[in-house]
């Protein structure tokens, strides 16, 4: 037996003699720096979730009717009537939300051990492209049930074109192929979230891991383990403080998988909904073009940045400047790497300035997600008695949207007049022998 | 076959002409991909005038009906309704709607209450900032989001304000007063939406 597949092995490397040392360059001799702690699991989890969404998703356009009429019947034909329709439909909606969860946790990974900073900035650069292609998929994705905060979601979400001067209201119609979500819109959307952005996101995610690869991984000490001696007991040329991808860190990485599974399968049998988080309790009711529901808020994930659109108010005839602050919520981040000019990677050497900057920009995030979700508006009443709502929200969130702003025009200015403060960074990874 | 000298004035020439040749094909082919996404014919054909009956719409009510997709509001205000229009003047962005509002009505309702006859406000009920559908709050007493509140509308999903003749107030994302359909009545108790008075819009 092992002989043929000797000869099987022989007979494929002889007419593609590329792929085992591609195997070698990507698994077995990839050498990555042996000191990866906790955070450098969501990595291959954000994998892990998009191969779910990916099998989960062709089974669910298996019995899904994309059209104005059929879709929300047809989703809930799926829930109750398709055997085990229920789990595949909860295993994608938990997906998604998770799928934010750990590329949020990745994101701020790379923000605070450096990952971004030189020769890292493509990979940065293309993770915030997976990042970009993320949300308009998840945005259409949740479209496709047609429930009423489908239907307004999408309304809302479409419209953010539409405050463009002088083309924004024939685009809107472009991207609905009618004067309000209909149809047209739903199917559109479908072929986008099914076909168009998940080719997309596949080739984005193997550009990503290849510019990785390319250059080498950081970790939490920000050293390049290339820079440093060289030999380990697999090759001579290996940096001594790297380790083999493949088997090393596959098997710590299985162990992530092991527990988020654990996680995700709580959810899936036992919170689905989560309280309203994940999927969300107006979606029940079906799409209903003369009824906005009572509160429009996006899902969790959205409203950060949802919030910074609700704290602008329009100006010179034009409500384009809250949508401007959005995507500028966006691009900044892009530009992180051009931004932050420091030499030191890890915010373990870095100024008391920058960790404050960070935790600050955290905080930021976590409280315009609150002003998104509307749970300020529902605290201040509370906390305060009886003022003016709108105007202490408005207060909070614009206080917060600057902050969230003022992070990159603080790391800008700290760096490149030099006020930071570093630490001596040590020559190689803090964890030796 | 070999070329004893290169002309690479010709060959930038020819090399230059193929990619402007193929670049206009390849821009060409897009368009129909492009058009595509447009309304289509039916969509299109979707928007006849709607007739409704105001007989049964008490003062102070508000019906919604449906005209090319769109809700369209018909409110009945009330005297008190009305006297309150006068006096949000300063708190407004366009109270005269000849601003940036000049184009969000017929000229036959471009008033102070932005209607044909005072008491019947016919409107589009899309919030100018992002199309939500802002909720009827008729009553003239203190609200959440508003303690001084005179009637109007307010919109769940941006907090958007309007007084009772859908006048945007300051310091909302909205930067315009709602749409006021084309519209005419047809006898004292019937209204026609998406025909002015004067013939079709």
């Amino acid at each position: 037996m092992a002989n043929v597949f000797a000869s099987i092995g022989d007979w494929v490397t002889e007419r593609a003699p590329g792929l085992a040392p591609m195997y070698r360059k990507h698994m077995s001799e990839y050498y990555a720096p042996k000191n990866f702690n906790l955070w450098y699991y969501f990595g291959s989890l954000a994998m892990l979730v998009l191969v779910n969404q990916i099998v989960t998703g062709i089974f669910l356009t298996m019995n899904y009717n994309p059209s104005a009429a059929g879709a929300f019947d047809s989703v809930q034909y799926i829930m109750r009537d398709v055997e085990w329709g229920w789990l595949i439909r909860y295993m994608h909606s938990t997906g998604a939300s998770l799928f934010f969860v750990v590329v949020f946790l990745h994101m701020f990974r790379g923000m605070m051990y450096g990952s971004y900073k030189k020769p890292r900035e493509l990979v940065w650069l293309l993770g915030m492209l997976i990042f970009l292609v993320l949300m308009a998929e998840a945005f259409m994705g949740y479209v496709l049930p047609w429930g009423n905060m489908s239907f307004w979601g999408a309304k809302v979400i479409v419209s953010l074109f539409g405050t463009i001067p002088v083309i924004g209201n024939q685009l809107v119609e472009w991207i609905m192929g009618d004067f309000l979500p209909a149809d047209a819109t739903l199917n559109r959307f479908f072929a986008l979230h099914v076909i168009a952005l998940p080719i997309v996101l596949l080739l984005l995610v193997v550009l990503h891991l290849a510019a990785l690869h390319e250059v080498g991984s950081n970790n939490p000490d920000g050293v390049d383990v290339k820079h440093g001696p060289k030999g380990n007991r697999w090759n001579p040329a290996a940096p001594t403080d790297g380790i083999p991808f493949h088997p090393y860190y596959t098997v710590k990485d299985l162990f992530g998988v092991g527990v988020f599974l654990i996680v995700a399968a709580f959810i899936i049998f036992f919170a689905p909904s989560f309280g309203g988080w994940f999927l969300e309790h107006d979606n029940s009711i079906a799409a209903n073009n003369l009824l906005t529901p009572a509160e429009i808020k996006p899902v969790w994930y959205f409203t950060p940045f949802y919030a910074i659109v609700r704290m602008i108010p329009s100006f010179a005839g034009t409500a384009v400047w809250g949508v401007l602050a959005m995507f500028g919520a966006i691009v900044v981040l892009f530009l992180l790497p051009w931004f932050d000019r420091g030499q030191v990677k890890s915010v373990r050497y870095r100024g008391t300035g920058f960790k404050v900057a960070l935790a600050l920009f955290v905080i930021a995030f976590l409280s315009l997600g609150a002003v998104g979700a509307g749970l300020v508006a529902e605290a201040i009443p509370a906390w305060f008695g009886n003022v003016d709502v709108t105007a202490w929200e408005n207060a909070f969130g614009r206080t917060m949207t600057l902050i969230y702003f003022g992070f990159f025009a603080f790391l800008w200015a700290y760096t490149h007049f030099g006020w930071e403060k570093t630490k001596p960074v040590p020559d190689r990874v803090t964890m030796h022998d | 076959m070999a070329n004893e000298v290169v002309d690479h004035g010709r060959r930038r020439f020819l090399t230059t002409a193929t990619a402007v040749v193929g670049g206009v094909g390849i821009v060409s082919a897009a368009v129909p991909f492009i058009k595509s996404w447009e309304p289509s014919a039916r969509a299109k054909a979707a928007g006849a005038p709607v007739t409704q009956s105001l007989k049964k719409i008490e003062p102070g009510q508000q019906l919604i009906v449906g005209w090319r997709s769109l809700p369209v509001f018909i409110v009945n205000r009330t005297p008190a309704q009305l006297a309150t229009l006068p006096k949000q003047d300063s708190r407004l962005v366009d109270p005269k709607s000849d601003g940036t509002s000049a184009g969000q009505q017929p000229k036959y309702a471009q008033n102070e209450a932005r209607s044909i006859k005072p008491e019947w406000l016919v409107m589009v009920g899309i919030c100018t900032h992002l199309g939500c559908v802002p909720a009827y709050a008729g009553e003239i007493k203190p609200e959440p989001f508003d303690p001084n509140w005179q009637g109007g509308y307010y919109c769940p999903c941006h907090h958007s304000r309007y007084d009772m003749a859908g006048r945007v107030y300051q310091g909302v994302p909205a930067p315009k007063n709602m749409e006021i359909p084309p519209y005419h009545f047809i006898d004292d108790t019937t209204v026609q939406i998406g025909v002015g008075p004067e013939g079709a819009a």
